[in-house]
């Protein structure tokens, strides 16, 4: 059974394009004996903002630990800014990708403030104590107004809210002027007005610095009004596409293996599972908050 | 001298040979543990240092045996437990606890053995005290190389690891991320770690070695949000408690009943109490007058 077939656009994503900012070319992964990610392919182009959406277990976490190189994928390739991960001269750790990880706990004790943070996005590598400079300050100064955050830049960072916290995170990941920035289910634990805040940030800087976003959720919902595409992940299979020829019934069914359904509601989209005999179980929830999260 | 600085200063004070050495060695020590004490605070490493302070005790008790000085002994024994808690299980909170628990209870045991023999065997009855508590005014001025050289490592180290640390303290996926070798970075630190507790282990005591390892940097987190004025504060607080405490100890000599001196490390443990204590008073203030809010919006 082949996941990637119509509606998907397989003629483009094998033809690697040399200016796509991400390359996943027929990525499989096993661990412990369990395949956690099946033949996924798909590839994104400077300035677009991709949604990978799955529910929890879906390889999500997977996939972005394999595009950061701190996974080995055991078969297939991973392209980012047209190197090949693993490749000389790729650079050490995940050279050219910004990431913001999935829920990251920042102690109030931790002497840092956010523009400290953001300014580690810089150089947070290098060796010896850095010398204050005009430049990077200045540098610091312009990603913190880049994601809104002028007004926090001196207030301690474990003491920042759950949004502010993500702005500062995307400022940290972003300051190294990365292609392709990859951020870890950054909307749970966030209340919506600081959801509907980052996502028409990250929206923006998408179009604005021409950066490739790759965004994992579980919800689609809230991502609509900006993603270009879509990767909908399940059982650790992947397609891609625009949105609304990937999440349709016929394709959403083959993925997950049985029917679903996918209706529209007021401009939202609701996966439901069955076909009405018996308990229906909705995967996924138009109302984004219903479970509480 | 006048006699205003008389009441503060007892005779003496400015010329006696063991006092220059306790304020050198002791002022250098404080500078380490507040330096290297920032970092172990930063990392949430405090348990992991306490524990390394106690183990120190057994190479310093087992020194008088074979007859070197304590240093070697304090040093000796911490830099290798550092190593053997750095390989058994530290990537987990829990594991890093667990074997950090079972190997300093095994180090105490053995300095227990170490220390009843020094007494028996040998003719050094105080070894005890100076073990556990210190002997500041002991310190021959021969050691003051040994002492540099520790010194300048520990510092070394976390100077070189400044920004890797600070980024992997925040989050080991961001460092990693960024190419940081976290694992090497963080069996480093805690090598620094260990020979910060050695030296304040000279001067204060293997069990208080960790009140001048945590205790400055604590005060300071209390004091400032940046990073670099976070350990500058350490460091002064270490020191103004390390020589205040001199001070005091060569004062009460001099203090009813007379003749006998408190200890040092007495001191100096009380003076990092009340600095925290005068920080966390200072802090809240602060806070409270800026109206900030705490931690909010973390839901679920």
């Amino acid at each position: 059974m082949t996941m990637t077939r119509q509606p998907v656009t397989p003629s483009q994503d094998s033809a690697v394009a040399q200016d796509d900012a991400l390359v996943v070319d027929g990525v499989s992964v096993r661990l412990g004996g369990r395949e956690v990610l099946h033949d996924v392919r798909f590839s994104i182009k400077p300035g677009e903002f991709v949604g990978l959406i799955g529910s929890n277990g879906a390889g999500k976490t997977t996939l972005l630990r394999v595009i950061l190189g701190l996974l080995p994928a055991t078969a297939g390739k991973i392209t980012v800014g047209g190197k090949q991960r693993g490749e000389r001269g790729a650079g050490k750790g995940a050279a050219g990708v910004g990431y913001v990880p999935q829920k990251i706990q920042l102690d109030p004790d931790m002497p840092l403030r956010a523009r400290d943070l953001v300014g580690l996005g810089l150089d947070g590598q290098r060796l010896g104590i850095p010398f204050p400079s005009r430049a990077r300050r200045k540098l610091v100064d312009e990603m913190l107004r880049a994601v809104d955050a002028e007004h926090i830049g001196n207030a301690r960072v474990g003491n920042l809210s759950g949004g502010e916290q993500q702005r500062i995170l995307i400022a940290h990941a972003l300051i190294s002027r990365p292609g392709l920035l990859l951020l870890d289910e950054p909307l749970a634990n966030l209340d919506i007005a600081s959801e509907q805040e980052v996502v028409a940030l990250l929206g923006r800087i998408a179009k604005e610095q021409r950066i490739a976003v790759l965004i994992s959720a579980h919800e689609m919902n809230p991502l609509l009004p900006v993603m270009d595409r879509i990767v909908y992940m399940a059982n650790g299979r992947a397609a891609s596409g625009p949105t609304d020829q990937v999440v349709t019934g016929e394709v959403l069914s083959e993925l997950y293996g049985h029917h679903v359904d996918v209706i529209h509601v007021h401009g939202r989209v609701l996966v439901v599972a069955g076909r009405g005999e018996g308990l229906d179980i909705p995967i996924e929830h138009s109302g984004a908050h219903a479970d509480g999260v | 001298m006048g006699h205003p600085l008389r009441a503060i200063f007892e005779p003496g004070f400015f010329t006696s040979a063991p006092v220059h050495v306790a304020l050198l060695a002791g002022g250098v020590v404080a500078l380490v543990s507040g330096i290297v004490g920032t970092f172990t605070v930063m990392r949430g490493q405090s348990y992991a240092g306490h524990a390394l302070g106690d183990i120190s005790a057994t190479g310093g008790s087992a020194s008088f045996l074979i007859g070197i000085s304590p240093l070697w002994g304090f040093a000796g024994t911490s830099v290798v437990a550092a190593g053997i808690m750095d390989m058994i299980g530290v990537r987990r909170p829990r594991g890093r606890d667990l074997a950090t628990g079972i190997v300093r209870g095994a180090g105490l045991g053995l300095a227990a053995l170490f220390l009843y023999w020094d007494t028996t065997r040998t003719s050094t009855t105080g070894a005890p005290v100076t073990i556990l508590f210190g002997s500041i005014f002991t310190i021959g001025s021969s050691m003051i190389p040994v002492i540099a050289v520790f010194s300048l490592v520990a510092v070394g180290i976390v100077a070189v690891l400044y920004r890797p640390l600070l980024l992997s303290s925040v989050s080991t996926d961001l460092a990693v991320v960024r190419g940081v070798p976290v694992r090497i970075a963080g069996a480093l630190c805690l090598a620094a770690i260990a020979l910060a507790v050695s030296l304040s282990a000279i001067t204060i005591g293997a069990i208080l070695s960790t009140a001048l390892l945590v205790g400055p940097a604590a005060t300071a987190l209390r004091l400032t949000s940046r990073p670099g004025l976070m350990l500058t504060w350490s460091a002064v607080i270490g020191v103004a408690a390390t020589w205040l405490g001199v001070l005091l100890a060569y004062d009460s000599y001099y203090w009813p009943p007379t003749g006998r001196g408190w200890p040092v490390s007495f001191f100096v443990v009380v003076l990092i109490l009340i600095f925290y204590l005068l920080a966390q008073f200072a802090g809240k203030n602060a806070r409270e007058s800026r109206n900030e809010e705490p931690a909010c919006s973390q839901a679920s």
